[in-house]
């Protein structure tokens, strides 16, 4: 059975806002999807039964069980095949829409191949754990005159956040820097609940939306905060454009700031040194880490120590941290993300 | 003074900066956007920022989980 554009999408394209053009646009249409957790996978859906044309998923995780209480392209069966999340949501994708073309990249975004993977898309999507990749998005958005839309969630609490390079504020323009780990909470950390993360990709999807139609004007400025648990939603409106690249200067995709991985020469490791060089309050990161369920067999004054699954953690007061089990840069930073945070 | 916060009614007695608003409500200042009567405030003024009667301040703090 032949199954008709027309039909698929008629209650969008009945839409004032979308109509026959709409839908056009949307077609030829290209968005990355940069993190494939549950704001990534939420989106995705999203997008791809809207009808975009091209959709890349860009992921370094695979599915794991505690995914399943709000990763809603994963089920069981992932995660006893242990696969990638960006191939897991393309394969299910796929039976919901195959007009839409839909690439699986299974790697960690960096500034070496940033500009590869997001060249050639229309818009950047956050589907990211850490504000590292996000600073290193902001830079490549500007850099590439790609919009991309912040999107993130922890706890009770959604953020999304427009940004259209040379006429809105970027990500910079309210915060200058990653927050030191030991206070940005994880959702490993901090939990999530579930339905925030539906708000928060419901609000991003829309604002996406909005772009690709070329409904500039409609675009919502600044940062929209939602409390899904008190059902609150706050606004800040930042004025744009911004100035915080006007003399090209990338940090993080020159790699003057930012967080550095290296692999440690001959001892399967990997050495993780945070952007931030505030110290860490340890007793405090580990009490955070226990709530988790986290094994922690030493815990001093000088270091914390845990085991994840077949990884050991090594966190140092100054948010130094070696990663034993790997010399894998992505499992790395991944993990690192995951517990410490950034 | 009475100031709005996030859309809700605050008494304040005193005087208030920024700063000291986010050790009261107890906010990383490291991870908020903060406007007060809408013109975004950043960090570095936090401190020199003083809040009068009738301000309107919203405080988003930033999330990166997702």
């Amino acid at each position: 059975m032949v199954v008709y554009h027309h039909d698929r999408y008629s209650r969008q394209i009945r839409l004032a806002q979308v109509g026959e053009a709409g839908q056009k646009k949307l077609r030829s249409a290209g968005v990355v999807v940069v993190g494939c957790g549950a704001l990534g996978s939420v989106l995705s859906d999203l997008l791809v039964r809207a009808g975009v044309g091209r959709l890349r998923i860009i992921d370094r995780d695979f599915v794991e069980l505690s995914n399943l209480q709000r990763q809603v392209l994963f089920d069981e069966v992932d995660v006893q095949q242990r696969l990638p999340k960006s191939e897991a949501a393309v394969r299910k994708l796929n039976h919901i829409n195959t007009e839409v073309q839909l690439d699986a990249v299974v790697d960690d975004l960096n500034r070496g191949n940033v500009h590869a993977l997001l060249h050639g898309y229309d818009l950047i999507a956050d589907g990211t754990d850490n504000f590292e990749t996000r600073f290193l998005l902001n830079e490549a958005s500007h850099q590439l005159n790609t919009p991309w839309v912040y999107a993130a969630c922890v706890g009770t609490t959604g953020v999304v956040m427009p940004i259209i390079p040379h006429h809105s504020a970027c990500l910079r323009c309210i915060l200058d820097q990653p927050p030191p780990p030991d206070i940005n909470p994880t959702c490993e950390t901090a939990g999530v609940l579930g339905s925030v993360v539906h708000l928060a990709a419901a609000v991003q999807f829309t604002e996406i939306l909005k772009m690709l139609l070329g409904h500039h004007a409609e675009i919502t400025p600044g940062l929209i905060s939602i409390d899904g648990w008190r059902n609150r939603v706050v606004r800040v409106v930042v004025e744009g454009p911004c100035r915080c690249f006007e003399s090209q200067n990338y940090p993080y995709l020159k790699g003057q700031s930012g967080q550095q991985a290296i692999v440690m020469c001959g001892r399967n490791a990997v050495q993780i040194i945070p952007s931030s060089t505030r110290l860490i309050p340890l007793e405090e990161m580990a009490d955070k880490l226990l709530a988790t369920g986290a094994m922690l067999p030493i815990r001093n004054e000088f270091l914390i120590q845990m085991h994840i699954n077949e990884y050991t953690l090594t966190l140092f007061s100054t948010g130094r941290a070696i990663i034993q089990g790997t010399a894998d840069l992505a499992t790395a930073r991944r993990l690192y993300a995951q517990y410490i945070g950034n | 003074m009475k100031i709005m916060l996030n859309g809700e009614e605050r008494t304040l007695n005193g005087e208030w900066s920024l700063t000291r608003l986010m050790e009261e409500l107890q906010l990383p200042p490291q991870r908020v956007a903060v406007e007060v009567n809408r013109q975004l405030v950043t960090r570095a003024c936090f401190g020199q920022t003083l809040l009068h009667e009738g301000d309107q301040v919203e405080i988003v703090t930033l999330v990166g989980g997702g």
